[in-house]
């Protein structure tokens, strides 16, 4: 019998997990997929908002203004990168000037600090590739961006460090109501649970449906994006938003914590929720629109495009409450953006519910809030860089040439608690294959890394997910 | 300080492919002993190891050899003459100083002082997300060459049934070699409307199969969630935008592209040598010196050749200048003059003409923008023709290779231009 299960590995679940590890409590995280952060928490803009957007009142609002200071400490304590390069809405007409006005006002509203709307002068100083028909803008100092699968995978492994038991490859088919709390009948035998906690994304009302039919509906919503080669990172400094209209937000352009340039997304209402193909006429679009907020967008060096689906609910809030008439059961559904941003707060938000609804949490003596980054081989001094090709030679052997990513860190990803296991997880936790050859040169050594380590045989090792075979056989 | 492991030598050349090994034996040859080569695989011979088929060294050893036979050649004399490399090493930094920074796993980290320095890190492969192809993203998509790599490296198969997009030389070869380990390939289709690898390779690897050669083709859409299942394809215009109506779909577990290489020149930047916009090589003299005094380059870094033997042959003559260098043979002081594509050239290396350079007599790599059936090279300076070549058949798969006498330039300065175009 576990305290708490935890229905879902994205961003939401791994920080609910995260933040309750710090209890003496029996957690289990089910995850259906081969890794953690492998739906909508791979695929977003990774944008921490300030949280002027969210219309005051709501628990978006609230919850985003809450989650974004909250960052800094769990960043550093993750060792996961945060930039705060703030962000720009731009304006182009007296309209949009007006909506910038409101949105300023609707910022104070939140209580976001550090708000300020500057001219056309002050756009270009900072942001010289800027549309030349700029008038204004809405600085918002306090955004900032980080690597979301990055963040979600030190959430997960550092939970799982504290005895957060993880279980991939798991898929919740069935939830019963028993006397004590719930029996979740899995794909791989059942589990007996105190406490449910249902963080399923764009999956979130069929899982209620399993217990009891949902009283809310989540629509799977498109957005499309394209990735450029780091050397065009620089193109923008801030987080560059487009004035929202009734046409809806347009689309953003950001450098991405790790130096590329990201474009997207668009917005397209899908029937699928596990089709997260991108389309030519969405790939074009977000390039045509993107070039309406800044100059010179790279077309040419593009290095990948990929979409995700946000999990829009038809009550146009975050629904986070205890399922009425099943105490235990917690939903955490129509996560959309900013859900990213409000992840930390909505954890804190959902322990009080857990407390309110009678778990007893009692803090963990040997509780340890530290999971030490993964070195970034190449981001290190010289000094650094030789003390740690001492104690371990596999620094000294560059394995991915473009973001010049060694076996020593590809290693380490592997061994880690909830560590890679597939070519895409160790391109998420250490960039392997990341760069602008896509894996071209290092793929086969990754593969053949991947097989040394975990003792497979090299036709077994998966591109992603299951089924994502990448060799068919030998020869 | 015991941070790096220093250490000096007059040449240090970068990459152990084809370009590298020419250009280290000729320098060694021409006097120079101490020379150091660095590789970041686990062998000598780049590329050429993978490259199992025969049709390599027609013109330098006048026989068709095996990729790896013909780097063997070179790794055997490099060997014989006592010339010392390192595998397993990566270079991270080239400075104008000339000092080489490199790691690998046994010595750490290295700082080599070197008096001249040979780039030749060869070529990578374009990828999908370069050609921006929608769709999903499924396990099965391949660049012709990691394909090629797994295949004859490896010892893995990587699909059943394959489609491959681009008809350069490396997907031609793959094309075969896949129908050759029981796979089947649906076609091979390409954007333009002619092939983008040599003539040879179409008929030996495609038409001996029957493997059908889609042109004025494209993909347009990738099918899988998993593993790839099809793609879709369409016709395009002479413009090279679809045709509405001409989408198909082939199914298929398995899409190599082969779909053009660029020359690997982060190294080169980082250095702030100058690089041209066509070739994306480092801009070269005809002694292929960079636009950085004594650093030389050679090979596919410098623009993607289609035969090995021209690489072997540009990186002798870089060797052989590294040398002239680095015994003050030729100063870096010498008047330079432009060499510039004319009508319907793409490009021309070397980009510049040292006219006080080594006593050689110029050659110059080029290649068409068009298909072109009976044309003429022709060779001006200053817009005053100074040589016609004549070509039965130019086509922009087939790189163009051609000499002047050093007599046979008119004495000009350094405002002169030469230019090369196609008639
Ligand atoms: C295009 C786009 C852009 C966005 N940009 C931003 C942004 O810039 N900033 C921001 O703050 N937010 C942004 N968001 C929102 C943010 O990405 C989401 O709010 C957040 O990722 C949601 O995380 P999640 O954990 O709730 O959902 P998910 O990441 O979808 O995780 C749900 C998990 O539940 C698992 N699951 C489902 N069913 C089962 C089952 N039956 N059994 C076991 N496991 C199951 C799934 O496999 C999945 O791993 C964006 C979203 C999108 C789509």
């Amino acid at each position: 019998m576990y305290d708490i299960t935890i229905i879902g590995g994205g961003v939401t679940g791994c920080f609910i997990a995260r933040q309750l590890c710090r209890y003496d409590l029996e957690v289990v995280l089910i995850e259906k997929n081969y890794d953690v952060a492998n739906e909508t928490t791979k695929a977003n803009s990774g944008i921490i908002h300030s949280g002027y957007d969210a219309r005051p009142g709501t628990l978006k609002a609230k919850l985003n203004t809450l989650g974004n200071p909250m960052f800094d400490e769990i960043c550093s304590e993750l060792g996961v990168p945060l930039k705060r390069i703030g962000s720009l809405t731009i304006a182009k007409t007296n309209k949009e000037m007006g909506t910038l006005k409101k949105l300023y006002e609707r910022g104070c509203t939140n209580g976001i600090p550090q708000l300020s709307l500057i001219d056309a002068d002050v756009v270009r100083r900072i942001e010289p590739n800027i549309h030349h028909q700029v008038k204004g803008a809405l600085l918002a100092e306090t955004a900032g961006i980080v690597d979301p699968f990055c963040l979600t995978i030190a959430l997960a492994e550092n939970a799982s460090d504290n005895g957060t038991e993880v279980k991939l490859e798991t898929r919740i088919v069935g939830i019963d109501r028993e006397k004590d709390g719930y029996l979740l009948t899995t794909d791989g035998g059942s589990i007996r649970s105190r406490y449910v906690i249902s963080c399923a994304g764009v999956y979130a009302e069929e899982i209620n449906d399993l217990l009891t039919p949902s009283h809310f509906k989540i629509a799977p919503r498109k957005g499309d994006y394209v990735v450029f080669d780091k050397k065009t990172g620089g193109l923008v400094n801030h987080v560059i938003f487009q004035c929202p209209s009734e046409k809806g937000k347009g689309v953003l352009v950001t450098p991405t914590v790790h130096g590329n340039l990201l474009v997207g997304p668009d917005s397209e209402v899908v029937k699928c929720k596990d089709d997260v193909s991108t389309t030519r006429s969405g790939l074009d679009e977000i390039l045509a629109t993107s070039a309406k907020s800044v100059e010179g967008i790279p077309v040419g060096m593009a290095i990948t495009n990929f979409s995700g689906l946000r999990a829009t609910p038809d009550t146009g809030d975050f629904i986070i409450e205890e399922l009425k008439g099943h105490k235990g059961f917690i939903n955490v559904a129509g996560i959309e953006s900013p859900g990213l941003t409000a992840s930390p707060a909505i954890a804190d938000y959902v322990i009080e519910i857990l407390k309110s609804s009678g778990l007893d949490l009692k803090t963990k003596a040997d509780f340890n809030p530290i999971r030490e980054p993964i070195a970034e081989f190449i981001e290190l001094s010289d000094e650094e860089k030789s003390t740690l090709i001492k104690a371990n030679p596999l620094y000294g052997r560059v394995i991915c040439r473009c973001e010049n990513i060694t076996e020593g860190e590809i290693v380490d990803s592997i061994r880690r608690n909830v560590g890679a296991r597939s070519v895409d997880g160790v391109k998420r936790r250490v960039r392997a294959g990341m760069g602008r050859c896509q894996g071209g040169f290092c793929a086969p050594r990754i593969i053949e890394i991947l097989a040394r380590e975990l003792q497979k045989n090299a036709c077994q090792i998966l591109k992603d997910e299951k089924d994502s075979y990448i060799l068919s056989g030998g020869i | 300080m015991t941070t790096y492991k220093k250490a000096c030598y007059d040449l240090v050349v970068i990459g152990g492919g084809p370009a590298g090994l020419a250009a280290a034996i000729e320098a060694k040859k021409n006097g120079i002993h101490h020379i150091l080569l660095l590789e970041r695989d686990r062998e000598l011979g780049g590329i050429l190891q993978q490259c199992i088929h025969n049709g390599f060294g027609i013109h330098v050893f006048k026989k068709e050899l095996t990729g790896p036979e013909y780097a063997e050649n070179f790794i055997d004399e490099l060997r014989d003459l006592g010339i010392e490399y390192k595998l397993d090493t990566m270079v991270l930094g080239v400075h104008e100083n000339k000092t080489v920074e490199a790691v690998n796993p046994q010595e750490g980290l290295l700082s080599i002082q070197a008096k001249a320095v040979v780039l030749a890190m060869g070529c990578r492969e374009r990828t999908r997300g370069a050609l921006n192809i929608p769709g999903s993203r499924p396990a099965g998509i391949f660049t012709a060459g990691t394909a090629q790599r797994l295949v004859n490296i490896e010892g893995y198969m990587v699909g059943k049934k394959a489609v491959i997009l681009g008809s350069g030389d490396i997907g031609l070869i793959m094309a075969r070699r896949m129908t050759l380990e029981g796979a089947k390939v649906e076609a091979v289709v390409e954007m333009m409307p002619y092939p983008g690898g040599l003539n040879r390779n179409i008929v030996q690897c495609l038409d001996d199969f029957d493997i059908p050669l889609l042109l004025s083709h494209t993909v347009v859409n990738v099918y899988g969630r998993n593993r790839l299942e099809g793609v879709d394809i369409m016709k395009v215009d002479k413009d090279r935008q679809v045709i509405p109506g001409t989408q198909r779909r082939i199914e298929c577990d398995t899409m190599l592209l082969s779909v053009g290489l660029i020359p690997e020149n982060e190294l080169s930047v980082d250095c702030g040598i100058k690089l041209d916009a066509v070739t994306q090589g480092p801009i070269v003299d005809n002694s292929m010196e960079t636009s950085a005094e004594g650093v030389f380059a050679c090979g596919n870094v410098v623009h993607v050749h289609d035969l090995v033997d021209f690489v072997t042959e540009e990186s002798r003559r870089a060797g052989r200048s590294a040398v002239d260098y680095i015994q003050r043979k030729t100063t870096a002081t010498g008047v330079k003059i432009k060499v510039v594509p004319g009508e319907t050239v793409r490009y021309v290396v070397p980009q510049l003409v040292n006219l006080d350079g080594p006593d050689m007599d110029f050659e110059f790599f080029l290649r068409s923008r068009d298909v072109h059936d009976r044309a003429s090279l022709v060779i001006s300076l200053d817009g005053q023709k100074i040589k016609t070549i004549r070509k039965r058949y130019l086509v922009p798969g087939e790189m163009q290779h051609i000499k002047l006498k050093r007599k046979a330039l008119p004495v000009c300065s350094g405002g002169s231009t030469l230019s090369i175009s196609i008639v």
